[in-house]
């Protein structure tokens, strides 16, 4: 195996084949950034597809096989396939998803006659054309490649240079205009430049697959990142990294066509992205509900504990309920309040005597910090917009410690205008002021350390 | 009947079973997965060759709906977990060819199946190929199949006709008032994947999408009756067929991509020149409105 | 029996909870307004009721059972631009789609269903353009054939969300008097309101909502400057002004 690689890595052709398929994964996985972000990556399919005919006639034209012609080629019917895409969803009631596989597939399908059209000319059996339908990086030459990563390198430095103007562009659109960028220009420059990253690879990927180098790199690098910059980087080096590895492998399994074992190299790579990236990463997320689906069972029983106390101080009733009295009162699975009743007692919270259950003097007080938590939230959903400016985004934890006196002041009143406050104060359920003082000051550094932990 | 009937039947054959899919695809905004499931098939076609080791038909309906509906699925599934919609087609799709097509090359001795008549089909070779009952001749068995397909998709559609629309129309509404919308969802997307099987031999898999896309396309902009649409886009499926194997004939070129093209030739007509939402009849319009 | 019985519900689309345990119901063959703020909440009432939207907790029952039981009595108009104004049907054919939950599967609507589709046209004011195609209706005819499509489901139980956005004023009264037609005939209709000014005109009862419920009866009752206070926080500009306008109800 390990000799197989060097022995791969010491032809001077695979060489030659390995350093253009890098540079074409780096190229498109920066140009699908941007296609991914203005979700039109299926344009990209579209273009691919639509170069077969603008190759086919420049070989009819041309005579002979030329890389330069074909790109030019298929370059210029890709973007003629874009442009039909745009007038087709602006002067008519198709839309876009309609317009893009209508475009894609009469384009491929002319291109397929042209293809039968040189099949029966003299010199179109060594045209080689079938390979740019499936890609084969084996038959790529020396000046092949020189001529693929000029254009991908001349791609990379015009897209670092007006980094800044096409990513404005790219996230508003009328924004950009609004401070005079000419956002045609950078439109029909941004089409210009995901074409060119296209047809560079339809030699060495194929056609029909070429959409997953601007797709499948970009979405990847989407789970590891949320800026564009660092997007565009991360998706230039999973495009290299999957031609890189799509190059070897297929030259050492020699049946295998390099086009699809590139594409499946990406695909892994992005399952990988998908399951374990951190934060995004299915692992992470599902991690992530666990712990929080944990914490608030627990809330909530307290919370329950705490709103069935309450009502029964006002009638003067007992502190004491049934399982069943907290199971109407919220909904829960019973095995769900079963192990956190056991849980929160075994924290000395609560304890039950005979069938019924009752918050302890500490229980008390958590449950108190809990749902005077929960309610000011409420209060706070309420009036969002009066509170918008506590930046609070959905998925951060709700903690009232961290906001501001004055606006904690203001929540609490209008939470009293709405008879939410709650009524139960802690040392209802026990007394020893000083202890409790500690006790609950404790308490709060501990949440505080639970809900950072998430 | 002659040779050159016999293929005019074929591709009238899927140009009605693709056009009238096809009407219901753009309307759901789902032209894409279409797109994608007619390259997927692929895959299933070959799985179900490694697996049953014969090419009979049944076999390949049986694979390609399976790979079809797990497109789908697993679109819908990475959809869910957060990627936007193009970009899982784009996953989706290409990965699974791919695999096809390494799988096709990895055991290129043992399977009979040629990648490129996979996409550009040979239609050609489909009179030849006969169904042969008890020593009797019953015609190339492409038609057989093609039909046995198209009247499948017939009764579904008219069993489930007023269940489809609504639910592609209001799916809110069709939820409200109980209607599996999902269900209805993977019951179009078996019938993509079975329709595109049974033309993958003459069409091919990638111009099966011009036939499930143009033909709809084109009937969208001529008339606003669903009825009507599903009509005319069976209509013009069949001339797309039969104008292009005559042109095919003509200019001896490959019969599938010149089926694409004509179909392509009457949408750009279409487009100019439909009486209500023609680019000419909108501009007439607005002239008259200007010099009255 | 309650046609509307909400208990405990609680829905939320993230983390953030849209909806925190609302409970409430409705008396029978009232007029209901449910009123709030922009984001309040409730289309995501309506829908959670219909079971368009997963419920975090709490039940719904609609006479008594769940909503899945008892479809046919319930009828839906849904907040404008939902739906795809460039599908190939006529205004005939969507009203016709409000009698699809009753003919059932594999059924085509017969000539009755038309009939009844034709009548909730005419009762709009729509029957004149039963044949047009959707999006060449301006968007009160459209809002009109969506009340339309709700009549000829024949509920018992009907929810509407905005029906009076984008009409204009005559066309308003009409379709109020519509649902007090609907309302002499013994059927409950909740109906999701923006204009304050007019609530205590049409409405019998009032829903306040923003997040929880804020306050429910009859309108005399509740539409109180307090309860808008608390629904509305500080968005009302009168409420800032010490004059309280003329359509709230004075203690
Ligand atoms: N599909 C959704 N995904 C995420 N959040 C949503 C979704 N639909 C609604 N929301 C959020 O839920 C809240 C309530 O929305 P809802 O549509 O119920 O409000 P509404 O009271 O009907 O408002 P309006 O008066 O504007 O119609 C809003 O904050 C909204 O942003
Ligand atoms: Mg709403």
């Amino acid at each position: 195996m390990f000799n197989d690689l060097i022995l791969t890595l010491q032809d001077a052709n695979t060489q030659w084949v390995l350093f253009g398929t890098i540079l074409l994964g780096v190229a498109s996985g920066v140009l699908g950034s941007f296609a991914l972000l203005r979700k039109q990556s299926l344009i990209g399919d579209a273009m691919a597809h639509a170069a077969l005919p603008g190759i086919c006639l420049a070989f009819l034209l041309y005579g002979t096989k030329s890389i330069g012609w074909f790109l030019v080629g298929a370059a210029l019917s890709g973007l003629l396939a874009t442009y039909f895409i745009q007038v087709i969803i602006n002067h008519s009631r198709i839309k876009e998803d309609t317009a893009i596989g209508l475009v894609l597939s009469v384009f491929f399908g002319f291109g397929i006659v042209l293809l039968t059209k040189i099949a029966q000319s003299e010199n179109g059996n060594q045209s080689g054309l079938d390979d740019f339908i499936f890609g084969q990086a084996a038959s790529l030459v020396g000046n092949d490649v020189r001529v693929i990563s000029g254009v991908a390198v001349v791609l990379l430095i015009v897209t670092w240079l007006l980094f800044k103007e096409l990513k404005l562009f790219t996230f508003d659109r009328q924004f950009a205009q609004g401070i005079g960028l000419p956002t045609g220009l950078l439109n029909g420059l941004l089409m210009a430049l995901i074409v060119s990253a296209v047809v560079i690879g339809l030699q060495a990927v194929g056609v029909i697959l070429m959409a997953a180098m601007l797709i499948t790199p970009a979405i990847s690098a989407r789970y590891w990142t949320d800026r564009l910059d660092r997007m565009v980087i991360v998706a230039g080096t999973i495009g290299a990294l999957s031609g890189m590895l799509g190059t070897l492998l297929s030259s050492m399994a020699n049946r295998l066509p390099t086009g699809p074992v590139i594409v499946l190299s990406a695909t892994v790579i992005f399952l990988i992205s998908l399951i374990f990236a951190p934060n995004r990463g299915l692992v992470s997320k599902g991690l992530k509900l666990y712990r929080i689906r944990k914490i608030v069972a627990r809330e909530t029983v307290l919370q329950t504990m705490y709103d069935l106390s309450e009502e029964a101080s006002i009638t003067n009733k007992k502190l004491l309920f049934s399982k069943e009295e907290l199971l109407t009162r919220r909904k829960m699975a019973v095995r769900k309040l079963d192990s956190n009743l056991k849980r929160l007692e075994k924290e000395g919270y609560v304890q039950r005597k005979e069938d019924l259950w009752y918050l302890t003097e500490s229980g008390g007080y958590e449950a108190h910090e809990i749902v005077l938590n929960n309610r000011l939230f409420e209060i706070y959903t309420m009036y969002e917009m009066k509170f918008a400016s506590l930046q609070f985004a959905t998925n951060d934890v709700w903690d009232y410690k961290h906001i501001g006196s004055s606006t904690l002041h203001e929540l609490e009143q209008l939470m009293a205008v709405h008879e939410r406050t709650p009524k139960l104060e802690p040392k209802y359920f026990g007394e020893g002021e000083t202890l409790r003082k500690k006790k609950s000051s404790q308490r709060a550094e501990k949440r505080k350390k639970e809900v950072k932990s998430l | 009947m002659s040779y050159g009937t016999w293929i005019m039947l074929t591709g009238s054959l899927v140009g009605v079973s693709c056009g009238i899919i096809g009407c219901f695809l753009i309307l759901r905004k789902m032209a894409m997965l279409a797109d994608a499931i007619s390259h997927t098939v692929l895959l299933g076609i070959v799985l179900a060759y490694l697996v049953s080791h014969s090419l009979e038909g049944i076999y390949m309906l049986v694979g390609a709906g399976i790979i079809g509906l797990l497109t789908a699925f697993l679109v819908q599934v990475l959809h869910s977990s957060g990627v936007q919609s193009d970009a899982a087609i784009g996953v989706v799709f290409t990965s699974l060819f791919a695999f096809g097509v390494i799988l096709l090359s990895a055991f290129a001795g043992k399977v009979h199946l040629d990648v490129n008549h996979a996409l550009m089909g040979e239609i050609t070779f489909i009179p030849w190929n006969t169904l042969t009952i008890g020593g009797m001749d019953l015609g190339p068995s492409a038609v057989w199949m093609l039909g046995t397909v198209l009247i499948i998709n017939l009764i579904l559609i008219f069993l489930f006709y007023k269940e489809i629309k609504i639910s592609s129309f209001d799916p809110a509404m069709a939820t409200a008032i109980g209607i599996p919308v999902m269900f209805i969802h993977y019951l179009l997307m078996s019938m993509v994947s079975i329709t595109t099987v049974a033309s993958f031999d003459s069409v091919g898999a990638i111009l099966v999408v011009a036939m499930l896309i143009v033909p709809g396309a084109t009937a969208y902009l001529l008339t606003d009756k669903l009825l009507a649409m599903l009509i005319i886009s069976a209509v013009i499926g069949v001339i797309s067929a039969i104008g292009g194997y005559y042109a095919a004939l003509v200019w001896n070129i490959s019969i599938s991509g010149s089926m694409a093209s004509i179909a392509g030739l009457i949408f750009a007509a279409t487009f100019i020149l439909s009486p209500r939402y023609g680019l000419l009849s909108k501009l007439l319009a607005r002239k008259s409105l200007i010099t009255e | 029996m309650n046609p509307i019985q909400v208990s405990n519900l609680t829905v939320a689309y993230d983390r953030k909870p849209v909806l925190q345990e609302v409970t409430f119901q409705m008396p029978e063959g009232k007029l209901i307004g449910v009123v709030g703020p922009n984001g309040a909440g409730k289309s995501t009432l309506i829908k959670a009721i219909l079971g368009l939207v997963p419920k975090a907790s709490g039940s719904v029952e609609i006479y008594g059972k769940s909503y899945r039981t008892q479809r046919k009595l319930v009828g839906y108009v849904p907040q404008r631009g939902s739906v795809d104004w460039d599908f190939p049907t006529n205004a005939l054919d969507v009203v016709l789609m409000g009698r699809y939950g009753h003919v059932g599967w594999f059924r085509r609507p017969g000539k009755k269903d038309t009939a009844i589709a034709m009548q909730a046209l005419d009762k709009v004011g729509m029957k004149e353009y039963a044949d047009r195609q959707i999006s060449q209706l301006s968007g009160g005819q459209q809002q009109r054939v969506f009340l339309a499509r709700a009549l000829a489901q024949d509920a018992t139980v009907y929810f509407m969300d905005e029906p009076f956005v984008g009409v204009d004023a005559a066309t308003e009264k009409a379709i109020i008097s519509l649902l007090n037609e609907l309302k002499a005939q013994g059927k409950t209709v909740l109906v999701v309101h923006h204009d304050l000014q007019t609530v205590k005109e049409y409405f019998d009862w009032t829903l306040l909502l923003n997040k929880q419920k804020i306050a429910l009866g009859p309108t005399e009752e509740v539409f109180t400057v307090e309860n808008l206070q608390k629904t509305y926080g500080g968005r009302l500009a009168f409420l800032d002004s010490q004059v309280s306008p003329s359509y709230v109800v004075q203690p």
